[in-house]
C-alpha cells in the first residue's frame, strides 16, 4: 500500500500526459507545450528559492543562455546534416535540451562561486546584477545573440528519434511530454539526495551547517549549478518549441516570471511550482484574448497569494488533503464555502472596477465586448455594483475569520 | 573637449542628484526595516504621473508639492496594510510583496495613462537659458532641479541630525526595541519613514519626469540602478548613497559623451586593432548601460559592505 502511495502521483501524471492529446486539440496543444517549458523553469527556480533559500532575480540568464546554446546546436545539426559528416550530423534534435542543460550548468559553474557566499539580500542583488548584465550584454554581440531579432533555426533536421519529425505541434507535444516528465522526476530525485537534504538544511540554519562541517557556500554552489542546468534544460525545450531565441528570454521580465510562477504555486511544497506554472501560463495566454488588463490580473493574483496565502496554491491543496485524511471535511466545508464565496465576490468587484477604469481611460473595453455587456462607466450603477460586491465579500470574510477564531 | 567635459559634469551631477533622491529614501527604509523596497522606483513613476495629471488642473508649482504628498499617503497605506502584514513571514515574503507591488503599479499606470509617454513638461519660461556656455544653453529648469535636489539634501540632513523626530529615527535604526520600550510608537514611526521615503522618490519623479521622459517604462529603467546605488554606497548609509549616486551619474554621462571604442583605447597604448571588429568595435557609449551592474557585481564580490556601509547585506 505504501509503495502504491509513493508511485501513485507518477503513475497518474504519466497517464495524464499519455491521455492529454486525445482530449485536446489545435491551439490547446501549443499552450500545453509552453506549460511544459514553464513547469521545468519554475521547478528549477524553486530548487534555489524553495529548497535552498536563495532568492534570485537573474534566473532567466540560465534559461536564456541554455536556449541560445540549444539553438546554435540546432543550427550546427542543420549544417552538419546537409554536409552529412561530423559529430552534429548524428545528434538528434530530440536531445537538444541536454545541450541547454550543459549550457546553463556551465554558466552557473563559471559565475557561481563568488555569488554563493551569502544567501538573502546579497544573493538577490548580485543575481539581479548578473541578470541585467547578461540582458544588456547580449546587445553587444549580435553575431552570437542575433541583436534585437534573435537567432532563428529549423527543428526538422538531423536524425529522427521515435518517429518524431517535429513538424506538427502534436509531434512536439511528445517531445515536451518526455522531457517534462524526465526533468520533474530528476528534480524530485534531487530533493531526495543528500545534497538536496543539505540544501534544505542550509536554507534553515547555515551557521549550524558550517559548524558540523558542511560549508554552506559549497552546498549553495552545487545547488546553483544544478538549478542553472535545469533552467538551461527548460531553455533548450523552448528553443525547440519556438525555433527562435530572442534576447527577451534573458530579460528581468523572464526572471520575474519564474519567481511569479513558483511563488503563486507555493514555495514550500515540491509540486507547488507545477501548479503555479500551469495557472500563470493559462492566465497569461487565455486572459489576453478576453481583456487588455491580463498582466494586471496576474500581478494581482501574485500579490494576493503573497499577502493572504504565503504557502501558495499548493498550500491550499495540502490543507484540503490533510482535512480529508483527518476526516474533518464535513466540519470545515461550510467555512471553505463561505471563504470561496467571499473571494469570488471580491474578485468580481475588482475585475468590474478594473474594466470600468479601462473603459473610462481608453474608451472601449474588450471584456465587456466579449461578454456582450453594455457597460456605462459614467452612470453610478456599475460603481454601486462594485461597492456592493466589495461589501458582500468583506462581510463574508469577517464572518469566516470570526468562526475560525471561535473554533480554535 | 572642454565643452564636453563641462556639460557632462553638469548633467552627470544632475543625474546623480536625482539618483540620490531616489536612493536616500530606499536606504532609509532599508536600514530601518531591513527590506529592500522593489517598488521604490514605481513610487518615483507615480510621482511623475501624479504631477502631470495634477499639473493639468492646478499648475506646475502646486503639483510639485501635492504629488509627493499623495505618493507619501499611498506609501504609508502600503506599509500599514501590506508590508506590516507580510512582515511576520520573513524578509523573502517582504521582497516578494514589493516585487509584486512594482508589477501591479506598473500595470495600473498602463491602465490609467496608456502605454505611450505623456507630455509632462515644465512651464515655458523655465525652458529659457539660465546661462550659455560654448554656445549651448543650460535651461533654467535644470538649474531649478539642481537647487531642489541640494535643498532636499540639506533638509534631510537637518531632519535626521537636528530634530527630535530625526533622533527617534536614528535610534530606531539601531535599537528599535529599546525605542519601543521607552514608549514611542515604533510601527507608526516605520509607517512615517516609509511614507517619507516614498515621498522623496515621488519628488524625484516630479522633477525628473520632464528630464527623463514620463512613460510607463521609467520605473523599470531606473529601478535596478537605484539598487546598485544603495548596494555600492553601502546598505543603510546615506552619505555612501550620496557618493555612489554621483559616481554612477558621472560615470554614465561621461561614457555616453565620449564615443570611443575599445580599438581607440588600445590605440592609445600603441596596439593596432580593427575598429569595426565585434569585440574591439564596442564603444564606451554602448557600455554605459552595463557599467552600474558591472560595478554592482564587483562590489558584492570584493567589498560586500559597499563604499561606506557598516553592515554586510
Amino acid at each position: 500500500m505504501t509503495v502504491f502511495r509513493a508511485f501513485a502521483p507518477w503513475v497518474i501524471s504519466l497517464a495524464v500526459l499519455l491521455l492529454l492529446p486525445a482530449v485536446t486539440s489545435g491551439s490547446a496543444v501549443s499552450v500545453i507545450n509552453v506549460i511544459a517549458i514553464h513547469i521545468v523553469f519554475a521547478l528549477s527556480y524553486n530548487m534555489l528559492l524553495g529548497q535552498g533559500g536563495m532568492l534570485s532575480f537573474g534566473h532567466a540568464a540560465f534559461f536564456g543562455l541554455g536556449s541560445y546554446a540549444a539553438i546554435h546546436a540546432m543550427n550546427a545539426i542543420g549544417d552538419a546534416a546537409y554536409a552529412g559528416t561530423g559529430f552534429w550530423a548524428h545528434f538528434p534534435v530530440f536531445l537538444l535540451p541536454l545541450v541547454g542543460f550543459a549550457g546553463g550548468a556551465l554558466v552557473a559553474l563559471v559565475v557561481g562561486w563568488p555569488f554563493c557566499r551569502r544567501a538573502g539580500t546579497a544573493f538577490a542583488m548580485i543575481t539581479l546584477g548578473l541578470g541585467e548584465l547578461v540582458a544588456t550584454g547580449t546587445q553587444m554581440f549580435p553575431s552570437v545573440f542575433g541583436g534585437e531579432t534573435g537567432v532563428f533555426s529549423n527543428r526538422m533536421v538531423g536524425p529522427v528519434w521515435f518517429g518524431l519529425e517535429l513538424a506538427q505541434p502534436a509531434d512536439v507535444y511528445w517531445f515536451m511530454a518526455f522531457w517534462v516528465f524526465a526533468a520533474v522526476l530528476a528534480m524530485w530525485a534531487f530533493t531526495r539526495t543528500p545534497l538536496g537534504r543539505l540544501s534544505n538544511a542550509v536554507r534553515d540554519n547555515p551557521d549550524r551547517m558550517q559548524f558540523i562541517g558542511y560549508p554552506p557556500r559549497n552546498v549553495r554552489f552545487l545547488v546553483f549549478i544544478a538549478s542553472g542546468g535545469m533552467a538551461g534544460l527548460a531553455g533548450g525545450m523552448a528553443a525547440v518549441n519556438y525555433e527562435i531565441v530572442t534576447p527577451e528570454s534573458l530579460s528581468l521580465l523572464a526572471s520575474g516570471l519564474a519567481l511569479l510562477m513558483a511563488a503563486v504555486g507555493g514555495l514550500g511544497i515540491f509540486y507547488g511550482p507545477i501548479v503555479g506554472a500551469i495557472l500563470v501560463t493559462v492566465m497569461n495566454s487565455l486572459l489576453s484574448d478576453y481583456t487588455d488588463a491580463a498582466v494586471l490580473y496576474v500581478g494581482l493574483v501574485f500579490l494576493a497569494v503573497v499577502l493572504f496565502a504565503p504557502s501558495g496554491l499548493a498550500g491550499g491543496i495540502e490543507h484540503v488533503r490533510q482535512a480529508w485524511h483527518g476526516k474533518q471535511v464535513a466540519a470545515k466545508a461550510p467555512r471553505w464555502l463561505a471563504g470561496t464565496l467571499s473571494v469570488t465576490a471580491l474578485c468580481m468587484a475588482l475585475v468590474l472596477a478594473v474594466e470600468l477604469v479601462y473603459l473610462l481611460s481608453h474608451g472601449t473595453d474588450k471584456l465587456a465586448d466579449t461578454l456582450g455587456m453594455e457597460l456605462d462607466a459614467s452612470s453610478p450603477l456599475p460603481w454601486a455594483a462594485v461597492i456592493l460586491l466589495l461589501a458582500t465579500g468583506y462581510g463574508l470574510w469577517r464572518l469566516t475569520a470570526k468562526s475560525l477564531e471561535a473554533t480554535s | 573637449m572642454l565643452e564636453t567635459i563641462v556639460f557632462s559634469t553638469l548633467n552627470g551631477v544632475l543625474y546623480g542628484l536625482l539618483l540620490f533622491m531616489l536612493s536616500s529614501g530606499l536606504t532609509l527604509i532599508f536600514s530601518m526595516m531591513g527590506v529592500l523596497n522593489f517598488a521604490h522606483a514605481s513610487f518615483y513613476m507615480l510621482g511623475a504621473y501624479f504631477a502631470y495629471a495634477l499639473g493639468l488642473h492646478i499648475g506646475f508649482w502646486p503639483a510639485l508639492f501635492l504629488a509627493p504628498c499623495l505618493v507619501a499617503v499611498i506609501g504609508a497605506v502600503v506599509e500599514r496594510y501590506g508590508l506590516r502584514r507580510v512582515h511576520v513571514n520573513g524578509h523573502v515574503a517582504e521582497l516578494l510583496f514589493t516585487f509584486g507591488l512594482a508589477y501591479v503599479i506598473d500595470e495600473l499606470v498602463h491602465l490609467f495613462w496608456g502605454s505611450i509617454p505623456v507630455s509632462y513638461v515644465p512651464p515655458d519660461y523655465m525652458q529659457n537659458a539660465l546661462f550659455t556656455l560654448f554656445g549651448t544653453d543650460y535651461s533654467i529648469y535644470r538649474g531649478v532641479t539642481m537647487m531642489i535636489a541640494v535643498f532636499m539634501f540639506a533638509a534631510l540632513w537637518f531632519l535626521l541630525k537636528k530634530t527630535r523626530v530625526g533622533m527617534m529615527i536614528r535610534a530606531a535604526l539601531t535599537h528599535g526595541d529599546m525605542v519601543g520600550h521607552l514608549g514611542h510608537n515604533v510601527p507608526r514611526l516605520f509607517m512615517g519613514v516609509f511614507g517619507f521615503g516614498c515621498a522623496l522618490a515621488g519628488l524625484a519623479g516630479v522633477i525628473g519626469g520632464p528630464l527623463l521622459n514620463t512613460e510607463p517604462g521609467m520605473a523599470q529603467t531606473l529601478g535596478p540602478i537605484v539598487f546598485v546605488v544603495v548596494v555600492v554606497g553601502g546598505m543603510g548609509s546615506l552619505i555612501g548613497a550620496f557618493y555612489a549616486s554621483l559616481l554612477i551619474g558621472l560615470l554614465q554621462t561621461f561614457f555616453v559623451a565620449f564615443d570611443a571604442s575599445i580599438a581607440d583605447l588600445l590605440g592609445v597604448f600603441g596596439v593596432q586593432a580593427d575598429p569595426y571588429g565585434e569585440v574591439t568595435g564596442i564603444t564606451l557609449a554602448s557600455l554605459a548601460p552595463m557599467t552600474p551592474f558591472i560595478l554592482l557585481v564587483l562590489i558584492l564580490i570584493f567589498r560586500p559592505r559597499g563604499l561606506m556601509g557598516e553592515l554586510e547585506p
